[in-house]
């Protein structure tokens, strides 16, 4: 790889050639690599540190099409106040809803520390106009979001339309003003690693500030070997251009055990600059109150049982 | 931040490690009438426990004793009758396997990881597959009745010590063997723990006897009168003298000697896959391995950046207390071996190789070596030529597919070779043009034991595992 990155806006041939010329990816090699990192064994004062940094990483999440006002407000609730009876316990980095929820999330967050995350551009299938798309992010910013959650086209990606996609984050990013941009790739339909490296390298050159992983409509979402990929492209991101961009996988991660594998890989793979909730993120749902269940375990010393956390 | 992993050791206690242990002759642990040997811990340099070791005369007893048991009983038994003791020891692995690592961790100084998940899993592989050939010997190709070659005396290494002893005894016995096996000096603890299994599993008495002992006793068994059949896996120079020994008495012979495997890394390979590779091929088991990937040969158009990741990525290597469950790497095994890596070390530096190692701490005792890359190596510089047999890798650049072929060739050596690229064609080509038993293509130190393994020229000759392996253990039938 050349020092720094080339001018690839507007220029298809070039981004072409980019993409192209990025090492590819070893399926066998990679999965080996990721089932070893997963033997990492995190005990103790660690795994309490891992579980506090894990729950300061989440993107409490509802993207449901049953959503209503109400149960916004009661996540939010959930995100300031994530375990009643421990008060030290972090607070998650976002809650992240529909963009017509984005305004009650706003003001049910409004002087806390959470942010408020908007997923947008015709979520979860991304199968509109590019003025739709637009629009709903626009919706989402204008309601003061500080984050918008992206999809590519991913047909327009699989058929080869590379500098459609390029543009069309462009665009996004643009409507974006001071949000953080997080690109979903949708893994799970990108199907091979040498498609997922090269969507993370186009999601990043277009100025995504982080790539994601999942809609977790799509099975499969956030994988281990997925997660090391993007590590490292964020990485070798880093190396050859000077700026730092995030990861955050979504989609299937309900369990500590699964957070703290993929903790191990932010620390191995990308480094420990990405151990910090401004570039790692986990999009989930239940997976914050089995952290906190953990969490209780290592303080407390005994295992407690779901019901005494709340569902939300 | 910084994740920091606490400490997670395993548990010592699992291990049940006695204050001595005794050879296994005739299906009996009995006191040897040699000198005791101490075995150290590698990773605190401290005694561990005492082993009894044999004299020559015990040898005679166990070469009796395997005669009696080969004509008597294990020969005449059918098949599936042999096939039925090796399965039960094959699960008797299994079920004590985590007692085996911690046994093999204490008396070797590998990792924890690498025992629980390669040594004793591939241990009871191995005698599963051959319990599976016990009673199909006649698909094996040598005719439709081959028969055992009868006694074999069996000298393996100490850096797999368990899983070597299942390479050795369990084709062995399926193909109708039985056998006398010297386990190496520094490590006996876990094959007389096999022993217990063995015993457990009620083998009959004198079908394997085990003979701890240093290298005397090893060169007074392979010499023994009563064998028929010897099998070495060690160095290239004592091979050298078991051939000498052995030449002239018509007793079959293999031979697993030493190596210095080429890493060969073209610029269309998936960079980061290969550099794991490199890795797992010089640092798995601290580079003690035969078939290590010792010399990487890297295309001279990506060699700047593809040693600067490799370096980043060894950084993250945890070098450490064996038994800490995240420990990459262990110890060396023994304070000889440590001695003899350092000053071969030393050769590179005044060669003028410019010499890296990782900046991870050490612990303060014990044989530790942090894992070490030697640039600017040369084809001429004894790193580049003599076996290290350590976590020492050797980095010379390449321009043409031909002169990678000529560099990796350019060793008396022949066990092992790694190609990496992303492109078949050119694999394929290389594969055909390595001179080395095993190549493998875009990975490294895979083993199966449905695969053969073993070399050419210094590193010896005869095969182990699948078809090719039983057939180091069976004289074909006449009649095909």
């Amino acid at each position: 790889m050349a020092s720094g990155l080339p001018d690839l806006a507007g220029d298809e041939d070039s981004l072409r050639r980019f993409l192209i010329g990025l090492p590819p990816v070893d399926p066998v090699g990679l999965e080996a690599r990721a089932a070893t990192l997963a033997t990492r064994s995190i005990k103790k004062q660690s795994k309490l540190a891992a579980i506090d940094l894990a729950i300061s990483m989440v993107d409490l999440t509802t993207l449901e099409g049953a959503d209503s006002p109400g149960k916004v407000a009661n996540l939010c609730r959930k995100a300031l106040v994530p375990d009643p009876g421990v008060p030290q316990t972090p607070l998650p980095a976002a809650v992240c809803i529909y963009p017509d929820m984005a305004a009650v999330a706003v003001e049910s967050l409004a002087g806390s520390a959470v942010r408020v995350a908007s997923v947008a551009t015709a979520f979860p299938a991304g199968r509109s106009s590019m003025e739709v798309k637009l629009a709903d992010t626009r919706l989402a910013v204008s309601a003061g979001v500080d984050e918008i959650d992206m999809v590519i086209d991913r047909g327009a990606f699989l058929s080869g339309q590379w500098g459609l996609v390029f543009d069309q984050i462009q665009q996004i990013k643009q409507a974006c003003g001071e949000a953080r941009l997080k690109v979903i790739l949708e893994t799970g339909e990108l199907a091979t690693y040498d498609n997922i490296r090269r969507a993370s390298w186009l999601a990043l050159a277009a100025g995504g500030d982080f790539i994601k992983t999942s809609t977790g409509k799509v099975s499969p979402a956030a994988t281990l070997p997925v997660i090391h990929l993007m590590l490292q492209a964020v990485k070798d991101f880093r190396a050859l251009t000077g700026e730092q961009r995030g990861v955050k996988p979504a989609g299937g991660i309900r369990s500590t055990k699964d957070a703290i594998r993929h903790l191990v890989a932010v620390g191995e793979v990308a480094g420990p600059d990405w151990l910090d909730p401004h570039w790692f993120r986990f999009g989930a749902s239940s997976l914050l109150n089995d952290l906190i269940m953990q969490r209780r375990t290592q303080t407390e010393g005994g295992y407690w049982g779901a019901d005494y956390v709340s569902i939300d | 931040m910084d994740l920091d992993y606490a400490p997670a050791p395993e548990s010592a206690a699992i291990g049940r490690i006695a204050d001595r242990y005794l050879p296994f002759i005739d299906g009996e642990f009995v006191e040897g009438n040699g000198a005791d040997l101490e075995s150290l811990n590698p990773a605190t340099g401290q005694p561990l426990t005492t082993v009894s070791t044999v004299s020559t005369e015990d040898i005679d007893v166990a070469v009796a004793s395997a005669r009696r048991a080969q004509t008597r009983v294990w020969s005449p038994m059918s098949g599936p009758e042999r096939g039925k003791y090796l399965f039960r020891i094959a699960r008797l692995i299994a079920e004590r396997s985590r007692e085996l690592a911690v046994v093999e961790t204490l008396d070797n100084g590998k990792p924890i990881k690498e025992t629980r998940d390669f040594d004793v899993p591939t241990a009871a592989q191995h005698f599963f597959h051959h319990a599976g050939w016990a009673d199909k010997l006649q698909h094996l190709g040598l005719g439709p009745d081959p028969q055992p070659l009868g006694v074999a005396g069996q000298v393996i290494p100490w850096n797999f010590p368990l899983l070597m002893a299942a390479w050795k005894i369990a084709p062995a016995l399926a193909a109708g063997n039985t056998v006398v096996i010297k386990p190496a000096e520094t490590t006996s603890v876990s094959i007389l723990v096999l022993a217990e299994i063995l015993a457990e599993a009620d083998l009959p008495p004198g079908v394997v006897n085990i003979v701890p002992g240093a290298g005397d006793i090893g060169a007074a068994l392979v010499s023994h009168d009563g064998l028929d059949k010897v099998a070495f896996t060690g160095s290239t120079q004592v091979g050298k003298s078991i051939q000498s020994a052995l030449a002239g008495t018509g007793r079959h012979l293999t031979l697993e000697l030493g190596g210095k495997g080429a890493n060969v890394v073209f610029d269309d390979a998936a960079v980061d896959q290969a550099i794991e590779g490199i890795v797992n091929g010089i640092f798995f088991n601290q580079g003690q391995v035969c078939c290590a990937g010792s010399r990487l040969l890297v295309q001279e158009s990506i060699a700047d950046e593809f040693v600067a990741r490799l370096k980043d990525r060894v950084e993250t290597l945890r070098v450490g207390d064996p038994m800490d469950k995240n420990t990459d790497v262990g110890a060396i095994n023994s304070q000889t071996q440590y001695a003899r890596i350092g000053s071969l070390v030393d050769a590179g530096r005044e060669e003028g190789a410019q010499v890296w190692t990782t900046s991870c701490p050490l612990p303060e005792q014990g044989w530790f070596i942090p894992p070490t890359i030697l640039e600017g190596a040369s084809p001429t510089m004894r790193i580049a030529r003599e076996e290290i047999f350590g976590p020492v890798l050797t980095v010379m650049t390449f321009r043409t597919p031909d002169e990678a072929l000529a560099k990796a060739n350019n060793t008396p050596y022949g066990l092992s070779a790694g190609v990496w690229t992303d492109k078949g064609s050119k694999a394929m080509a290389m594969a055909s043009k390595l001179h080395a038993g095993v190549v493998w293509d875009n990975t490294f130190n895979r083993f199966d034991p449905t695969a053969p393994f073993g070399g050419y020229r210094e590193s010896g000759f005869g095969r182990e595992g699948g078809r090719t392996g039983m057939a180091a253990y069976l004289e074909p039938d006449e009649e095909a």
